[in-house]
């Protein structure tokens, strides 16, 4: 259970080793984890991930010696027949308190403008692999009657820009499932936060040039903290990129189209 | 290709958002309301395994005590039977009825609750799965000290009468439902022998004490003359006033005193809702309504002791007079920490008071009291010596989570305990620290709940 101050005894990691998500199990108050959960493709890179978070973890437990079990799940994002399994096997185990849906690729997208094939394969990691994840998990929360989910999504969601829109178009799906999943599950107890950061330095990003009001993973894991706390249904990281993303939903597509980025 | 999936549709019917007094945490659960014992035994039986069951009364406790998260809530306000043998004193009610509704029908007969927490707002059930305590513990012990008999229905769904007395009382399943927190079953109604009074008043005795010693002391001095003796402590006071507060103590007045006085029936009980906090959470309570309210209750008390008449809702529960206080704290809820420990044991008080402080500057709701002797009951929380209960906004940081650990720790190594039914947040290992007697208690619930189809967030959250 979730206590009154906030801290979650169970967290289910969708991607167990995305950068953002990590940094939100490491801003979560700490004290009351009991069992974590990492879940990705790479089962040698989750287990690294896991022996990497013993001292994160023994402090989340609030105590060194009887620290919160790591468990490792590997299933693949794009392997969606596989979810509904794989979800059950882990709610079975015992309820889980705070869910974080960190799954997502980039892309490229002149390679995906030139071989549409790699747009499908990015819509398959991005939106169609999580909306089937964050479903599932839903399913199991409605059961539950309590428990959070966070979902990343991007203010590259908000509106097609030509640097950007096929990542945009799978974060703009991700993004819709996740606030409808939300709506539904109002009143049944869960909680659903979407989350839509600006440019987030991280692996994903390395490389490429920073957007303005860039931020980093920690910045982005304090926001949704909060946003937990007081129940929100979305948060944009840094705050102040909402007031751009409001900007560009306001624009014409004859000026949106000239923009240098 | 899709797999198929078991269908794990919660049954019929919209499950309700509950949370306790403090509106922390909010979990769904399905909402019953059973018409009387029988079809309360019935939907026991007829929840879903797959989650567990709990009784809900008025909600008052402050943490997650009375709501489960996906499962079964039974309410047991329609179980509102009442009979008062006028000869005797003992009542029957139903697990369903408020002290409230006691009082109303009591008092006016010369009988009085034998130990009321402070809120009338708890039903009987309530008041014996949390085994509540009064301004009287010191001599009447708690509330589950007074209860002749009760009916519970266990996790099979069939009905037991439980006593601590008697040829064939099962004793340990009575205490073990004692401060149960609702784990054992469901009490569906009881037995509780009332006190006979002569008048609706109480006579009070109120003084100032300037620091913590002084509080103390005139607590001590008061217990050994009377019966009822409580002090607010100001939580925020520091340095040579730490721990100034306000000691009230008293007793049941008598009629004559009363006559004498001109106050006509000496058995009129009308207590009266005076205000309502907005309908919506609006938080009121900040770092200088707290101080303001706390300087001006300090010194609303006389310096010198003063007797004064106070009639009983004024005296035992001055909260009830403000409906929905709890709202006051605003959206994000508050807790309320109550410890205990035993006599010579005065530094970990002052080091909470001091802690408190530290972690909030709108704690101005700090109650201190000593502790009678314990009884059988093992997850009562009440045991010999002090007990401090502090309301505390549950806000934003890790600060306030801190202090309260260290202060967990403080009280179990003093050989303390935090009381269980207004946890929000405690440790679950430090719990078994606190309540030594955890074990036997899982023993006689694993006998009359032997599945664990009883179950709550707060003994999911420790693990109870």
């Amino acid at each position: 259970m979730i206590d009154a101050l906030g801290s979650p005894q169970s967290v289910l990691l969708l991607g167990g080793t995305s950068e953002i998500g990590l940094a939100i199990l490491e801003a979560l108050p700490p004290g009351r984890l009991r069992r974590l959960v990492l879940l990705g493709r790479d089962g040698a890179a989750l287990a690294a991930t896991a022996q990497r978070l013993a001292g994160p973890v023994a402090r989340l437990s609030g105590t060194a010696a009887e620290p919160a079990t790591v468990e490792v799940v590997v299933c693949d994002a794009a392997d969606t027949a596989a979810h509904g399994g794989v979800i059950d096997a882990i709610f079975a185990a015992g309820d889980i308190d705070l869910t974080v849906m960190a799954i997502g690729a980039l892309g490229d997208q002149a390679r995906s403008e030139a071989d549409p094939l790699q747009a499908v394969e990015l819509a398959q990691s991005t939106f169609v692999g999580p909306m089937s994840l964050i479903l599932h998990v839903g399913r199991r929360l409605r059961t539950q009657g309590h428990g959070s989910l966070v979902v990343i999504s991007s203010v590259a969601g908000r509106q097609a820009r030509r640097a950007n829109f096929v990542y945009g178009a799978a974060k703009a799906g991700l993004d819709l499932a996740a606030l409808g999943l939300g709506d539904s599950l109002d009143g049944y107890g869960p909680h659903v936060l979407v989350v839509r950061p600006g440019f987030v330095h991280t692996r994903m990003t390395a490389g490429l040039k920073p957007a303005p009001l860039s931020v980093s993973p920690q910045a982005v894991a304090a926001t949704v903290v909060t946003g937990l706390r007081k129940r929100r249904t979305v948060v944009y990281s840094p705050p102040a990129v909402a007031v751009i993303c409001a900007v560009l939903m306001a624009l014409p597509r004859t000026v949106l189209r000239r923009l240098p980025f | 290709m899709s797999a198929t999936l078991p269908v794990t549709a919660p049954p019929a019917g919209r499950p309700v958002l509950l949370t306790g007094w403090g509106r922390t945490a909010p979990t769904a659960a399905l909402l019953q309301t059973p018409a009387d014992a029988e079809q309360l035994a019935l939907a026991v039986r007829a929840a879903p395994p797959s989650r567990s069951i709990l009784a809900r009364g008025l909600g008052r406790s402050y943490g997650d005590a009375a709501q489960s998260a996906g499962g079964t809530v039974l309410s047991t306000l329609g179980l509102t039977e009442l009979s008062l043998d006028r000869q005797t004193g003992v009542l029957v009610a139903g697990a369903g009825c408020s002290l409230d509704q006691i009082l109303q029908a009591a008092v006016p007969q010369g009988w009085f609750l034998p130990v009321t927490p402070g809120t009338r707002q708890v039903t009987v059930g309530g008041a014996i799965a949390a085994d509540v305590h009064g301004k009287n513990h010191h001599v009447d012990g708690t509330f589950g000290r007074h209860v002749r008999w009760l009916d519970l229905v266990d996790g099979a769904g069939t009905v037991h009468r439980l006593a601590p007395d008697g040829p064939d009382a099962d004793r340990e399943a009575f205490w073990a439902t004692v401060g149960g927190l609702g784990l054992t079953g469901v009490i569906v109604r009881a037995a509780v022998a009332l006190q006979r009074i002569e008048s609706s008043w109480i006579a009070v005795e109120t003084v100032q004490a300037a620091n913590l010693a002084a509080l103390m002391a005139a607590l001590r001095a008061d217990d050994a003359r009377l019966r009822y003796t409580v002090a607010w402590v100001d939580v925020l006071a520091s340095g040579a006033r730490a721990g100034r507060g306000v000691v009230t103590s008293g007793d049941h007045a008598s009629a004559a005193a009363v006559a004498a006085q001109g106050h006509g029936d000496p058995l009129h009980y009308h207590p009266r809702v005076l205000l309502s906090a907005p309908g919506v959470p609006v938080k009121l309570v900040n770092p200088l309504s707290a101080r303001v309210l706390s300087e001006l209750w300090f010194r609303k008390a006389p310096a010198q002791r003063r007797t004064t008449l106070e009639p009983l809702q004024t005296f035992f529960h001055p909260l009830d007079g403000v409906h929905g206080w709890n709202r006051l704290y605003g959206r994000s809820g508050f807790l309320q920490y109550q410890l205990a420990v035993p006599d010579g044991r005065e530094d970990v008080v002052e080091r909470a008071l001091a802690g408190l402080r530290s972690a909030s500057s709108e704690a101005f709701l700090g109650v201190l009291k000593r502790f009678g002797p314990a009884n059988p009951s093992p997850l009562s929380f009440p045991c010999p010596g002090w007990t401090l209960a502090v309301d505390i906004p549950a806000t934003a940081g890790n600060r306030l989570a801190r202090v309260l650990e260290d202060l967990d720790r403080a009280v179990a190594q003093a050989g303390g305990r935090v009381y269980l039914v207004k946890d929000s947040r405690c440790r679950p290992d430090l719990v078994e620290q606190m309540y030594p007697q955890l074990r036997q208690w899982r023993a006689v619930r694993d006998r009359l709940d032997p599945q664990h189809r009883f179950g709550s967030d707060l003994s999911r959250r420790l693990g109870l």
